[in-house]
């Protein structure tokens, strides 16, 4: 199953590699990385695999809030489909 | 390939312009549940909703939090009870109601709908059992959602039922007076009904469905009136394809989710109902979208042009996105329910004429007003006759959902609470409709060539 992460905040040195040590902790394969800065924050969008990790994805969202909110970050995973649903045809 | 301009466009729906699946709900048949034991047949319904449903909301929960989309109620709707109860040898409807209430609160859902039943044509003895019931009914439950089908266009509009409806209407009022006449926000009263509606007050499974079925609603005025922002001064036509655009992200979205939880449930997916429905919440209210088109307020003249702009559109850029399109579809427009309605009302720009031009062109009919607790019986009567007439000559549902307010007087404010709003009580006319309805009888169908 793809998930997309998202990450929103204050730029700060460490957050690509936070949320990727977070993710490979995890058993978790980046596919795609987009990242830019936007209105003046730090805008992160990942696509991920979660073929190979075992956490449930209630408890994986919980994992990366606590990261996320410890530094000040929004972090969300949401499976793809949503945004396939919405911007595909 | 998905941008990170796509993928944030989606979350700001979610977390600003109140994007969400309106509702989720199951469609239970209860046609096996008949017994001529009163009490045996509410132990089948109890426990067929609850067999069925019994995943209902978890289910919905789990959807919401995977893909991130709130889905803002769990509903069930059941075979109109009057056809269940019809064979029972009773003639106390009321614990029907109870049973419902009970399975629903059993299976944590928002509502349950189908007390309901279809008399457009007349009255089978299950049928008037159960219009006796209804402020009973209405007043002993919590979660509990009637209905009553008076009218089509194909059966014309049965004006004893009419009547009888609105005398229902002020004893639900009367008797739920605690709460400023609660009891009648979960009554409707329909015009050509549909089956599959997943909205309440007037949800309902139909004969023709399938044992059960998720039918899912969809809303997001505030992604509407946030991309007709974009477009200000643009002309109509930019207007409309701007609407089909956002409305066919949204109803694409609803579908993705109706197919998930009916695959989930192992139930077979209904339909997704290409629906506006606006919440009390700023920034989700389909007056504001109307106005965003150039109106100063909702209500004033242009009003039911924007409106019929804006319900077309809709239904034109959800069909597309959706498998099997159905229930209500279209613009909602419930005065309680939409911050900029109450807004409107409030300053008497917004009148129950003008909504009643409204509902010639848009979704369902006159919704979640409040109006003075001491209209007669007769009057509401009439203003359900008036809008059964304008379902039944344009093909299209209607419905009223009013709420004689006791002990309230024009300018009053009525609280009903949570999704259901609040409600300025508006004027209804002071001439009498009395003789009118006395007459009862049926109104005969209309003639379907000849249109003009």
């Amino acid at each position: 199953m793809k998930a997309i992460v998202t990450v929103v905040g204050k730029d700060q040195v460490g957050i690509i590699a936070g949320v990727c040590n977070t993710l490979a902790d995890h058993n978790i394969n980046v596919l795609d990385i987009s990242q830019t800065i936007m209105e003046g924050f730090f805008t992160m969008m990942m696509v991920v695999d979660l073929a190979l990790c075992t956490e449930s994805f209630a408890n994986l969202q919980n994992v990366l809030k606590t990261f996320g909110e410890g530094r000040g970050l929004s972090i969300r995973i949401q499976r793809e489909d949503i945004f396939d649903a919405m911007h595909k045809l | 390939m998905l941008s990170l301009n796509n993928i944030f466009d989606t979350i700001d729906m979610i977390d600003k312009q109140h994007l969400d699946i309106r509702t989720i709900t199951m469609g239970i048949s209860l046609l096996d549940c008949v017994s001529e034991d009163p009490e045996r047949c509410c132990r089948k319904i109890y426990d067929k909703i609850c067999r069925r449903a019994e995943r209902l909301v978890k289910t919905g929960e789990d959807i919401e939090s995977e893909f991130g989309i709130p889905i803002v109620n769990k509903r069930i709707s059941v075979t109109p009870i009057a056809l269940v109860a019809g064979s029972c040898a009773t003639a106390d409807y009321v614990p029907f109601a109870l049973t419902l209430d009970r399975a629903a609160k059993t299976c944590g859902v928002n509502f349950i709908g189908g007390y309901s039943a279809l008399v457009h044509k007349g009255f089978a003895k299950g049928d008037e059992l159960l219009l006796r019931a209804i402020p009973q009914a209405m007043a002993q439950t919590d979660l509990v959602c009637s209905s009553v089908n008076v009218g089509s266009t194909r059966a014309g509009i049965n004006m004893d039922a009419v009547a009888a409806m609105g005398r229902i209407i002020k004893d639900t009022a009367h008797l739920t007076r605690d709460t400023d006449g609660l009891g009648c926000a979960k009554l409707v009263v329909f015009c050509n009904a549909v089956e599959d509606n997943p909205f309440m007050a007037g949800a309902f499974h139909g004969v023709g469905e399938a044992d059960s079925v998720i039918n899912v609603g969809v809303s997001g005025p505030g992604v509407v009136y946030h991309a007709l922002q974009k477009c200000k001064g643009a002309l109509f036509d930019v207007v409309a394809e701007t609407i089909k655009k956002t409305a066919f992200r949204i109803t694409r979205m609803g579908q993705m989710v109706a197919a998930e939880a009916s695959d989930r449930l192992g139930v077979p997916f209904g339909i997704v109902d290409l629906s506006l429905a606006p919440t009390p919440a700023v920034g989700d209210s389909v007056a504001r979208i109307l106005e965003e088109m150039g109106l100063e307020t909702c209500g004033t003249h242009g009003t039911t042009a924007a409106l019929a702009l804006l319900n077309d559109a809709v239904k034109k850029g959800g069909i597309m996105a959706s498998g099997h399109v159905g229930g209500l579809s279209g613009a909602f427009i419930p005065v309680s329910e939409d911050e900029g309605m109450i807004a409107a009302a409030e300053c008497g720009t917004l009148t129950i004429d003008k909504l009643e031009a409204m509902t010639c062109v848009c979704s369902v009919g006159l919704d979640m007003i409040a109006v003075p607790g001491d209209t007669s019986a007769e009057t509401i009567s009439a203003i359900i006759a008036d809008e059964a007439a304008i379902g039944m000559v344009n093909s299209k549902t209607t419905a009223v959902r009013i709420i004689p307010v006791e002990g309230k007087d024009v300018g009053d404010m009525v609280e009903m609470g949570g999704l259901l709003g609040s409600a300025p009580v508006m004027p209804v006319h002071k001439a009498q409709s009395a003789d009118f309805i006395a007459r009862g009888g049926r109104i005969p169908a209309p003639l379907q060539s000849l249109k003009n």
